[in-house]
């Protein structure tokens, strides 16, 4: 009986270990924020029923994703970092940078918004009531602190204005995710910076704080998609990942991203900007 | 291994300058750990103590209690200290969460039935003529409790040196607590599990040789302690 139940633990692990590969199938490189909105879940079944290409999705951190693509291990890739994509492809990596989408950041504060700055009309105001409501030890700002793409772009703004803020008493730095940092946010009443998708999806969980500014063109988080350069891997699938760049720039796909999220936050998560 | 020599070396030169943000939080953490060290003695030595002496009736099922509490997963001890601290929880006025004394909380909780445990084993271990004569002696109950811990001091050493290596360790209860803000509330294991996912291997393995340092240090005193007791040389 022993024996038995082993060797089917041990058949059921060889079987679960060792999928069908399939020829057809496109390697999308893409970063856990994209994956987890939902977007791609909703689009690439189409794309799967068009084409009949499979796609499979790896989901990582922007840097481990261009990683991937320098390493010939993908053949796309659906990444927010235009600088480094740029640099990906004067490298030869990728083809082309195609533009398919961006979505933005908000600033959350508390409720009482202490710092008074929902009448600020820019990033600039609004950055300097939070800076001198901190420094009258009136409210503290909540910074990731991880390096990730969306700390990176919280310290490019504080600099951008000339504003000292790391290592002063009022602002913290987390080292933590974005999910942690909401639900951090939320009980300490802080400011904070954060994607629209992620504070929309934790929304009914963070009863203490909203939007206190948006809609700057800083705050934009532009998307882009890259073919992995034939020419450097001959194992890239670049037929296929070509196929995924028009179906992708498509108007009628283009309008579907523009109203991804609408039903189920309210407003759209992605705004479209192929054209 | 390239990784590993360059970031032993990183780390040794970070030692030796004592760089402030690795001193910084080296500190938190003896600070923080220490106060809850001494609050789980001040709760677990007479807690402890009491089991090893007392009889009364449901004692074995407070042992089962006490020996639970011992294996307490210290990352379901945070998730219960972060919703009792919470501004939406019971205690959530104090405004404790995200602070030093969150982590103090959640350490003492997860020290505590370790410090009672190992006490109690040390007391149960003492002689029983000693209580005997005690009291024929005339002593109190008070004065008899004293003269068993004193008698078993060595193996109630040993049970705080066993709560603070537990907790100096700790980082799920840490994380969820603390909330690992720079400067306030991030000790050694949390700033490992962040600089390690930075790739910065150099600042963490500074952290982490220190942590082994530490836990060393205590495991040899412990080690040494329970030498001279079973030798008998005190």
């Amino acid at each position: 009986m022993k024996k038995l139940v082993f060797a089917v633990l041990v058949s059921t692990f060889f079987l679960v270990g060792c999928s069908p590969s399939d020829e057809a199938a496109l390697t999308l490189a893409t970063t856990t924020s994209t994956d987890d909105s939902g977007l791609l879940d909703e689009l690439l079944p189409i794309f799967e029923e068009e084409t009949g290409h499979q796609v499979d999705v790896i989901a990582v951190g922007t840097g481990q994703a261009l990683e991937i693509g320098r390493r010939g291990d993908a053949d796309i890739l659906l990444v927010h970092a235009k600088e480094l994509e740029k640099e990906f492809v004067e490298n030869g990596y990728g083809t082309e940078r195609f533009t398919v989408m961006y979505n933005d950041y908000i600033f959350l504060g508390p409720v009482e918004d202490v710092a008074n700055v929902k009448d600020s009309s820019n990033v600039d105001e609004g950055l300097s009531k939070i800076y001198q409501a901190g420094q009258n030890n009136e409210t503290n700002f909540n910074s990731r602190g991880d390096n990730s793409g969306t700390h990176n772009k919280e310290k490019s703004l504080w600099e951008y204005y000339d504003f000292n803020a790391e290592g002063k008493n009022w602002y913290n730095s987390l080292g933590q995710g974005m999910g942690d940092t909401l639900i951090a946010s939320n009980e300490m009443g802080a400011y904070t910076l954060t994607d629209r998708g992620t504070f929309l999806s934790m929304k009914d969980k963070l009863e203490n704080l909203q939007i206190v500014l948006e809609g700057d063109d800083l705050l934009h988080n532009p998307y882009g998609i890259i073919p992995v350069n034939p020419n450097k891997f001959s194992n890239v699938n670049s037929e296929a990942a070509q196929e995924l760049v028009e179906f992708f720039i498509r108007e009628d796909i283009q309008d579907m991203i523009g109203e991804y999220g609408i039903e189920n936050f309210g407003q759209p998560l992605f705004f479209p900007n192929a054209y | 291994m390239d990784v590993f020599i360059s970031g032993l070396l990183e780390a040794i030169s970070l030692l030796l300058n004592l760089d402030p943000y690795v001193t910084n939080i080296i500190f938190v953490s003896m600070r923080v750990s220490g106060i809850a060290l001494i609050i789980a003695t001040l709760v677990g030595v007479p807690l402890g103590a009491f089991l090893g002496l007392a009889k009364f009736p449901g004692k074995h099922f407070a042992i089962a209690l006490l020996y639970t509490g011992m294996g307490l997963p210290p990352v379901v001890v945070g998730l219960f200290v972060f919703v009792l601290l919470s501004s939406a929880g019971p205690l959530g006025s104090l405004e404790w969460l995200f602070t030093p004394y969150a982590i103090i909380v959640a350490q003492s909780i997860i020290a505590f039935p370790l410090v009672a445990g190992f006490t109690m084993t040390a007391v149960m271990g003492v002689d029983k003529t000693l209580l005997l004569q005690l009291e024929a002696l005339g002593a109190t109950k008070k004065q008899a409790l004293w003269a068993t811990i004193k008698e078993a001091r060595l193996g109630v050493l040993v049970a705080v040196i066993a709560g603070f290596g537990t907790i100096i360790s700790e980082v799920g209860a840490v994380m969820l607590v603390g909330g690992n803000i720079a400067g306030r509330t991030r000790v050694l294991t949390s700033a490992i599990v962040l600089e390690t996912r930075q790739g910065n291997f150099g600042i963490a393995m500074s952290f982490g040789i220190i942590l082994l340092t530490i836990t060393f240090i205590v495991n040899f005193v412990m080690l040494l302690f329970q030498r001279k007791k079973l030798i008998g040389s005190d």
